[in-house]
């Protein structure tokens, strides 16, 4: 089970690889959760720790899309960033 | 990596039962020029294209694709849930109930199970995206096929509409992403016809990584 350690911390010291690899942690934590939610859909404690991660998700996404640029195509930008980083399957997480 | 989002991208509910149009409609689900082939084709084709403008749109089109897969399982779905054994036996849909039920399976509308071998990557960008332009057409005559099929179930045809036009806009975007493709590949021959020297190659790699 997952540590039920889930804090609003400071991120801006995080560069671009440490946020996303927090963000990858947080995306795998809540797929997992839901998967189990999904069939113990009563289950308390999941329910929090869902709710918990699923909350520093969104923040940590934001941040990261203001920092780096869009992660997907329903962020707004002023000028059109999407095809100007590498794509992930050139390492454009790195 | 992809997230679900738990909405169609075009409104769908269809109220009137109709087995029969589900028959043929599935080709659009699991047929050659359906939508589950048409974003393999794009979402393999991305990964080695030369430039961002069409690795962009073979990645954007290759969602969108998963999309109007979704629209058009609802579809089927919505057209054959609650169908009576006669309306099965009425549609002729004795061989499909037998192997899949009221499942919505990835078929072409004479049967054929969806195939790989439809799906085209050939690892050379002008035929990638000239074949991407042939599969918007042909998805785009396949879905007015349907529309003279479906003449007596507005509710329908009102969505096959909306994917037939979604088809031109995507065969649209492919020609732009082509065309770029085409003077990216015609700037680089002239780079090379003004450098004679053994460092040339080098050089073009360089260019090719920097588009």
């Amino acid at each position: 089970m997952y540590y039920n350690c889930v804090t609003s911390r400071d991120n801006s010291n995080m560069n671009k690889a440490e946020l996303m690899n927090q963000l990858q942690s947080y995306a795998f934590a809540i797929n997992d959760l839901i998967l189990y939610l999904d069939t113990h859909p009563n289950d308390e404690t999941a329910l929090e720790l869902h709710n918990n991660y699923a909350n520093e998700y969104r923040k940590m996404y934001e941040e990261y899309e203001r920092r780096f640029g869009p992660l997907s195509i329903y962020c707004p930008c002023n000028s059109f960033r999407w095809i100007a980083s590498p794509w992930p399957w050139e390492g454009g997480n790195a | 990596m992809w997230n679900y989002s738990k909405m169609l991208q075009y409104p769908i509910n269809i109220k009137e039962k109709n087995p029969k149009l589900a028959r043929w409609i599935i080709s659009q689900y699991g047929g050659p020029d359906g939508e589950i082939n048409a974003s393999l084709n794009y979402l393999s084709q991305r990964f080695a294209m030369p430039d961002q403008r069409s690795k962009a749109v073979l990645n954007d089109i290759g969602t969108e694709e998963l999309s109007h897969l979704e629209m058009v399982g609802t579809i089927v779905h919505q057209l054959t849930r609650d169908a009576t054994m006669e309306e099965i036996n009425n549609a002729g849909l004795q061989a499909y109930y037998t192997d899949h039920g009221i499942d919505v399976y990835p078929q072409s509308a004479g049967g054929l199970p969806q195939t790989s071998i439809s799906v085209s990557a050939k690892g050379d960008p002008i035929a990638n995206l000239q074949n991407d332009m042939a599969a918007e057409q042909k998805a785009r005559a396949t879905y007015e096929k349907l529309i003279d099929l479906s003449k007596d179930d507005k509710e329908v045809m009102d969505v096959l509409r909306y994917l037939r036009a979604r088809e031109v806009v995507h065969f649209q975007r492919f020609g732009e992403a082509l065309r770029n493709v085409q003077d990216l590949l015609m700037e680089k021959r002239c780079y090379s016809m003004s450098n004679t020297s053994s460092t040339n190659n080098s050089n073009l790699m360089q260019q090719t990584s920097n588009n």
